[in-house]
């Protein structure tokens, strides 16, 4: 247990963790190119995330264009349009947001958070970068090679992955897929490593693990269980490029194509869905924790309110973590399995709900009677709020077996997880951005392009998906190339139009958002050290943006967790971390 | 998928022990002011829980191997792998290389040089002929008509038995570096502590391979018909 001394001022050293020896650069490459400083490295993944994204973005419009304007686009064909559908989705999932979260937001928070100087192991933080960098290279060249890049679906399911038939499939395109994951887990891996070590190595003197920020406590549950999960995918990816290139057969069943007996058989499709999604289930929450906890910072902080239920929302993290790999087979519903496995996947599933419910609760509770700025980090959390729960309903629906056999592989089920891992956790990034702006340049975004930027962003991601739920419904299938008058009502095709336009617009937006990074650097009102006037550790570094090693000659000192906003009798309406305090008279049950 | 998910069980039932002395019940809203506790898993040095980690990943990887095969092995076209001897000459020279950065590890305790780089050498060269006897046994089961794509256990034991080795190389090159930093003699608290983990990370290989082999061999589902049996 925590040992409360009453006298914050006994003279006692101000670290016990050892100071790391910091690597010092004194070459222009090692400073600003193979820089080993974490927040350097943070820009670089964010950087490099946010430009795989924007083709990712573009990807959409195209798909968009063919759905809303069917037979108006001719270089838009059938094959062209599943490479799209896969890079898009392989792209926004892993390229865009694991890495910008963890290796992003991870990289420059955590050790600013928990008062490190840096990550522990800065040369592997550094190669963690460049190999993910490599893995991204590898994507965008399979969209060069013959055949073009795989066609098989964000899910990779073989057989169809790497025969003719799918585009990419015995091209290079698949091959190009499987090793550029394979790169990005090593690469995750070894940042993954520091993120998790860094937390439990290096924390300052008093951040005990109930003081650090929620953001923290995101971000490390979501590291361990991607270090946990990768490797399923990592299993999977190896094992099929065997098939793929040396002729195993270990997802391969027999198979006749075009006539000709193929030299694979007796392998198992199902081996490999079980592998992928025993990642691919934790990669929601991989996702949605590191956003979980920035929105909990958001919103007290913008709310000059504690978060209600510190506690509960550690444990609501942990617990959602650990379960989140016992419910993969809900992604399996149709593949055939014994009725009574789906019945306890689908009850596992619902449990997570409860504690992911307890957390849109606390949310709400904190905001209840704060002092509400509607700051732009505010809107986009109350945003997220909102959509996250719009999403989180829908996916009770699909949780059910019975609901979801007639669902599956309808855009319902793509309005769905958009709406729950493609435009909650966006809104978080920008919220986040906007929020951690300050800190990494000096200076405050562009207010009105931002109050621009924000509501285009909401309201057209909702008039993109909402509609989208009622298109699912009436029967419209995923993962068509070709949804013509034919096929679909008039009002449907032109709901179709309509969320096409709606998706060109939200991407122009996103343009504007980009435009405003850049402006602001020099333009930007000048924000000083602690414009949100915010409790936790990374606003109080000595320099802003904070110098390589963060703090001056001595790490700060915690004395309080992150969250006394608006305490009554303290001189100004936030108390930050290392601040002693006065000393306040308490009995605390220990 | 019981495999793994045995092995994330044990992965967590270790974070909840220590999570549990964390004091996840405190209540962080009352408590201010200085803490006398130091942050950290104890007092051991970020590079051994970093190991540790690491580990676990590892762990998680090969666990899933052995999912894979456990139901691969279900279908119909999945027949009994068969291995020459030289695998079993090679499982002892892992054993004793294991052995060997045991001995290294007690004498950098000791402070005895001279023995702890001679077994670090031993360790290394004994680790280096492991490589080279699964070099061996792949040519064996080439020439016994085995070839990676003959049958699925086959298949298996080249692609685990492939990554292994990969990680052993890993290990390897600490290992150089680390008797590198032990002849240099100038950062003695670090090459000791490197041996150390190069020792933690030999055992754990060990295991795993144990466990790949017991697993492809077939061993591992006759225990587990065993057990059902008794049950
Ligand atoms: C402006 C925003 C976006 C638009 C307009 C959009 C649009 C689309 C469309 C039209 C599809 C294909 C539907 C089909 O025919 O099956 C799709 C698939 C997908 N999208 Fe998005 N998307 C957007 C953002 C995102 C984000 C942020 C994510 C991140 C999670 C994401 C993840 C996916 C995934 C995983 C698929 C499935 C790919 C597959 O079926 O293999 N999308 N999206
Ligand atoms: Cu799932």
């Amino acid at each position: 247990m925590a040992n409360v001394s009453d006298r914050p001022d006994a003279g006692i050293p101000p670290a016990e963790v050892p100071d790391l020896p910091l690597p010092h650069p004194h070459t222009w490459w090692g400073r600003y190119v193979f820089s080993q400083d974490a927040k350097y490295i943070a820009i670089q993944y964010s950087g490099t995330a946010i430009a795989i994204g924007l083709v990712g973005l573009v990807l959409s419009w195209l798909m968009r264009l063919q759905l809303g304007f069917p037979g108006i686009f001719d270089f838009i064909t059938p094959e062209a349009y599943y490479q799209f559908i896969t890079m898009h989705g392989m792209i926004m999932v892993i390229y865009l947001l694991t890495a910008i979260f963890l290796g992003g937001f991870g990289n420059y928070l955590i050790p600013l958070m928990v008062g490190a100087r840096d990550m522990v192991f800065p040369f592997v933080n550094m190669l963690s970068y460049w190999i993910y960098l490599l893995a991204v290279l590898v994507l965008v060249a399979s969209f060069f090679v013959p055949g073009g890049p795989t066609g098989a679906g964000w899910t990779l399911y073989p057989p169809q992955a790497i025969l003719s038939g799918t585009p990419g499939g015995q091209g290079a395109g698949i091959i190009l897929m499987l090793v550029s994951l394979i790169l990005f887990i090593i690469g995750f891996t070894m940042g993954g490593l520091n993120y998790v070590v860094t937390v439990l190595q290096a924390r300052t003197r008093g951040m005990t693990l109930m003081r650090m920020p929620l953001t923290v406590w995101g971000i490390f549950t979501a590291t361990v269980m991607a270090l946990l999960a990768f490797p399923a995918l990592f299993v999977a990816c190896v094992m099929m490029l065997f098939d793929r290139l040396l002729g195993t057969s270990f997802f391969m069943p027999a198979l006749v194509e075009l006539g000709e007996t193929l030299s694979y058989g007796g392998g198992s499709p199902i081996v490999f869905q079980h592998l992928f999604w025993f990642f691919g289930h934790p990669e929601v929450y991989i996702v949605a924790l590191p956003a979980f906890g920035i929105v909990s910072d958001l919103i007290s902080v913008h709310a000059r309110k504690n978060i209600f239920g510190y506690r509960m929302m550690v444990w609501a993290i942990v617990i959602i973590g650990a379960l989140s790999f016992i419910v993969w087979a809900h992604h399996m519903y149709v593949s055939g399995m014994h009725p009574y496995f789906g019945f306890f996947f689908a009850t596992t599933t619902l449990i997570i709900a409860v504690p992911t419910a307890i957390k849109v609760y606390n949310w709400v509770l904190t905001l209840w009677k704060g002092d509400i700025h509607l700051t732009l980090p505010m809107l986009f959390a109350i945003a997220f709020i909102v959509t996250f729960a719009n999403g989180g309903l829908t996916g009770l629906f699909l949780g059910n077996v019975v609901v979801d056999v007639p669902l599956s592989d309808t855009m319902f089920v793509v309005a769905h997880f958009h709406m729950v891992m493609g435009v909650a956790p966006i809104l978080v990034i920008f919220g986040a951005i906007y929020h951690w702006y300050p800190k990494m340049t000096g200076r405050m975004l562009n207010e009105a392009m931002g109050q621009i930027h924000f509501w285009v962003t909401f309201i057209g991601a909702y008039a993109i998906f909402f509609p989208m739920h009622y298109v699912g419904l009436v029967g419209v299938p995923r993962r068509y190339p070709e949804i013509d008058a034919s096929f679909i009502t008039t009002p449907v095709a032109g709901l179709n139009a309509f969320i096409s336009v709606a998706a060109l617009v939200v991407g122009a937006a996103q343009v504007l958002f980009l435009f405003n990074l850049l402006w602001s650097l020099r333009a930007g009102r000048a924000a000083g050290p602690n414009p949100w006037r915010a409790c936790s550790l990374e606003w109080q570094t000595p320099d802003t943006p904070p110098v390589h090693g963060n703090w001056g000659k001595d790490l700060p000192v915690v004395y309080r967790w992150a969250y006394d906003y608006s305490v009554p009798g303290a001189p100004e309406d936030f108390i930050a971390q290392n601040d002693p305090g006065p000393r306040i008279e308490k009995d605390v049950p220990l | 998928m019981s495999i793994v998910l045995v092995f994330l069980l044990v992965v967590a039932l270790i974070a909840g022990w220590w999570l549990s002395r964390q004091g996840l019940t405190s209540k962080p809203w009352l408590e201010t002011g200085e803490i006398r506790t130091t942050a950290g898993v104890g007092a051991a040095p970020a590079a051994k829980i970093g190991l540790g980690v690491f580990l676990a990943v590892v762990g998680g990887l090969f666990a899933l191997f052995g999912s894979a095969v456990t139901m691969r092995m279900d279908y119909a076209d999945w027949y009994q792998l068969r291995l020459p001897s030289v695998v079993w000459i090679n499982t002892a020279i892992l054993v004793l290389s294991s052995a060997v950065l045991q001995i290294a590890v007690s004498a950098a305790r000791r402070g005895e040089s001279a023995l702890l780089l001679a077994s670090v050498a031993a360790g290394g060269l004994s680790t280096l002929a492991f490589l080279v006897g699964q070099l061996l046994a792949w040519r064996w089961l080439v020439d016994s008509g085995q070839s990676l794509a003959a049958h699925p256990g086959a298949s298996f034991f080249y692609v685990i038995t492939g990554l292994h080795g990969l990680h052993i190389l890993g290990g390897l090159v600490a290992l150089a570096r680390t008797g590198g930093r032990l002849r240099r003699g100038n950062d003695p608290r670090r090459a000791r502590l490197g041996v150390e983990l190069c020792a933690i990370y030999w055992h754990f290989l060990l295991i795993v391979w144990l466990g790949m082999l017991a697993l492809l061999l077939g061993w591992a589902s006759d225990l587990v018909a065993l057990c059902r049996e008794l049950l």
